[in-house]
C-alpha cells in the first residue's frame, strides 16, 4: 500500500514537472532557446495567487485565473523585451544569458516587494482527501487535482497544436522560420503566443505545486524550474508528449528514490537517470532527428 | 504598368553591399530569368523583393503598393509567392501539411480545396505521397512540393529561386516544364537560376546580375545569342 502511495505522489509531483516542462519544450522547439527564466515565472505566479487570495480575499478560482493572465502577460513581456531583440544575434549565448538575468531579475523584484520570509500558501484545492481500501490508501485532493489537470493540459495542448491554425503555425515556425514567413506566418506573433502558453502553464503549475507544497519564496521557483527542464531534456526536448512522460518519469523517480534509497541522494538519482539516458539516447526518449535527404 | 518593379535596390549584410543599386521590371504574364554566377546577388535580390531582408536603399513596388517595408508574412497575402532556394519544405510535417501550410493566408475552405486539386492534377506524383513525411521524399519531389505549397497561396507572381539545383537531369526537365505550365495557366515567374540556359529558353526576357549589378538585359532570345553570355553562362 506504501508503495502505491509513494507511486501516486510520484505521478502528482511529476504531472506538475510536467507542465512546467512543456513550456520549456515549446519555447526550445520554437525559439530554439532555452528559457531559463521559465521556474521564476512560476514563482511570480505563486505570489501573484496568494495575493489575489490573502490581501484582496478573492476567490480562489479567481485568484488562480488572475495568476494565469499575471504570467502570461509577464512572459510576453519578457519575449518582447529580454529575447526578441538578441534572436538575430550573432551568438546563441547571449540568449541564454539574457535568461539567466531575467531569472534574477525577477528573483530580487520579489525580494524587493514581498521580503525572503517564507509564505504559506493555502491550498486552492478543498473538496477532502479520497480514501480507499478502507482507509489504508489515501489519495489528497491535491494529487487527484494536480494530475487530472495535466492530463486535460496535455490532451489540450495536442489538439491545439494539430488542429488549429495558431498551432499548424508553431509547427511550422518551429521547422524553419524562413519558410514559416514565406507561407505568410507572423513569426514574432506565433513566437509571443508560445510564451504566453507557456507562461500561463507555469502559473498554474505553480499553484498546483504549492498547493502540496505550500512554502513560497522568491527562489521556490528555481529547483523545480531545473528540474522541469531536466524532465523536458529527458523526454526529449522540442517534443510535447516528450515533457509529459519526461515529467512524470521524473517525479516518480525522485519520490520513489526519497522512500526506498536515500532522502538526500533523490535529486542526485534523478539526475543520474538524466545522464544515463542521454548517453544511451543523446535525443531523449521520444526526441527524433529528422533524416533529411538533400 | 509594370506588376512588379524595383528600383535603385541596395542590400548590405553587414558592412559588405551584396546589391549595388539594381533595377527590373517584370509585367503581368511574363517569365523573367534572372541569371549570374554563384554570389552574384541573385538569392538576395529575390529575399529583399519578398520581405525576408529589408534593403538600405530603393523601392519594391507590386501592384502599385510600396512593398519595400512590408513584412514577408503580409507579402504573401497581397499575390506573391516564394519558393526559396534548397526547397525549404517542412520535413518533418506530411506532404498534404505542406500544402495546407502553402494556404496559410487564405481562409474560404471550398477554395482552398480547389487549389489542392489543381496542385494535385498539376503534380500527381504528390496526391501518391501525399501521407508521406516530407523529409522523405526525393530531392525532385521536394522541390514539386515547394512548387506546389506556393501555388496554395494563389499568387498572382511567383518567385523562384534555382528550382533546378541538385537535381537530375530528367527532373530538371520535368521542372522547367512545370514552370512553363504555371505560366502558361496565369501566373507571373521570376525565376533565379544557375542554369542559364534553360532558364532563358523557357522565360520572355533576361537579365545578367555581375556582382551585385546588372551589367546586360534584354529578350530572352537575345542573351542567348549574345557572344558574352554564351561565354560567360552558357560554356560555348
Amino acid at each position: 500500500m506504501s508503495f502505491l502511495s509513494y507511486l501516486i505522489n510520484g505521478i502528482s509531483l511529476g504531472s506538475v514537472y510536467a507542465i512546467i516542462a512543456l513550456g520549456y519544450t515549446m519555447v526550445y522547439g520554437i525559439a530554439k532557446m532555452l528559457n531559463f527564466a521559465h521556474g521564476d515565472v512560476i514563482m511570480v505566479g505563486g505570489y501573484a495567487a496568494l495575493t489575489m487570495m490573502l490581501n484582496l480575499n478573492m476567490n480562489p478560482f479567481v485568484a488562480i485565473l488572475v495568476a494565469i493572465v499575471v504570467c502570461t502577460v509577464l512572459g510576453i513581456c519578457i519575449e518582447t523585451i529580454a529575447y526578441r531583440p538578441l534572436l538575430g544575434a550573432a551568438s546563441p549565448l547571449a540568449v541564454l544569458i539574457t535568461a539567466i538575468g531575467v531569472s534574477y531579475f525577477l528573483q530580487n523584484v520579489v525580494l524587493l516587494i514581498f521580503g525572503s520570509n517564507p509564505k504559506s500558501f493555502q491550498s486552492a484545492v478543498t473538496f477532502g482527501d479520497l480514501q480507499l481500501a478502507g482507509g489504508g490508501l489515501v489519495i489528497s485532493d491535491e494529487a487527484i487535482v494536480t494530475i487530472v489537470s495535466c492530463v486535460v493540459i496535455m490532451v489540450g495542448l495536442t489538439l491545439f497544436i494539430s488542429k488549429t491554425k495558431a498551432g499548424q503555425a508553431m509547427q511550422a515556425v518551429s521547422e524553419d522560420k524562413g519558410a514559416a514567413r514565406l507561407m505568410g506566418i507572423n513569426v514574432n506573433g506565433t513566437i509571443a503566443l508560445t510564451f504566453a502558453i507557456g507562461s500561463g502553464l507555469a502559473a498554474v503549475a505553480g499553484i498546483l505545486l504549492l498547493s502540496s507544497y505550500p512554502s513560497l519564496t522568491p527562489y521556490t521557483g528555481s529547483m523545480p524550474g531545473i528540474k522541469a527542464f531536466v524532465a523536458a531534456v529527458f523526454g526529449g526536448i522540442g517534443s510535447i508528449p516528450g515533457a509529459f512522460i519526461g515529467g512524470i518519469l521524473l517525479g516518480v523517480i525522485e519520490i520513489l528514490g526519497r522512500a526506498y534509497i536515500s532522502s538526500q541522494l533523490a535529486d542526485a538519482i534523478v539526475f543520474a537517470v538524466l545522464i544515463i539516458v542521454l548517453l544511451v539516447k543523446p535525443t531523449g526518449l521520444l526526441g527524433k532527428a529528422v533524416q533529411e535527404k538533400v | 504598368m509594370a506588376m512588379l518593379e524595383v528600383k535603385n535596390l541596395e542590400v548590405c549584410y553587414g558592412m559588405i553591399q551584396a546589391i549595388k543599386g539594381i533595377s527590373f521590371e517584370v509585367n503581368e504574364g511574363e517569365v523573367i530569368a534572372l541569371i549570374g554566377a554563384n554570389g552574384a546577388g541573385k538569392t538576395t535580390t529575390l529575399h529583399t523583393v519578398s520581405g525576408l531582408l529589408s534593403p538600405r536603399a530603393g523601392t519594391v513596388t507590386f501592384e502599385g503598393k510600396d512593398i519595400t517595408k512590408t513584412p514577408a508574412h503580409k507579402i504573401v497575402s497581397y499575390g506573391m509567392a516564394h519558393v526559396p532556394e534548397g526547397r525549404r519544405v517542412f520535413a518533418s510535417l506530411s506532404v498534404f501539411h505542406n500544402l495546407k501550410m502553402g494556404a496559410y493566408t487564405r481562409s474560404n475552405k471550398e477554395e482552398i480545396e480547389d487549389s489542392l486539386k489543381m496542385v494535385y492534377t498539376r503534380f500527381p506524383r504528390l496526391e501518391e505521397r501525399k501521407n508521406q513525411l516530407a523529409g522523405t521524399l526525393s530531392g525532385g519531389e521536394q522541390q514539386m512540393l515547394a512548387m506546389g505549397r506556393a501555388l496554395m497561396s494563389k499568387p498572382r507572381i511567383i518567385l523562384m529561386d534555382e528550382p533546378s539545383m541538385g537535381l537530375s537531369p530528367i527532373f530538371v526537365n520535368e521542372i522547367f516544364d512545370i514552370i512553363k505550365q504555371v505560366s502558361a495557366g496565369g501566373t507571373t515567374v521570376l525565376l533565379v537560376e544557375q542554369n542559364a540556359k534553360k532558364a532563358l529558353s523557357i522565360a520572355d526576357r533576361g537579365y545578367v546580375l555581375e556582382t551585385g549589378k546588372i551589367v546586360l538585359e534584354g529578350k530572352a532570345q537575345e542573351l542567348l545569342d549574345d557572344e558574352s553570355v554564351k561565354k560567360a553562362y552558357l560554356g560555348e
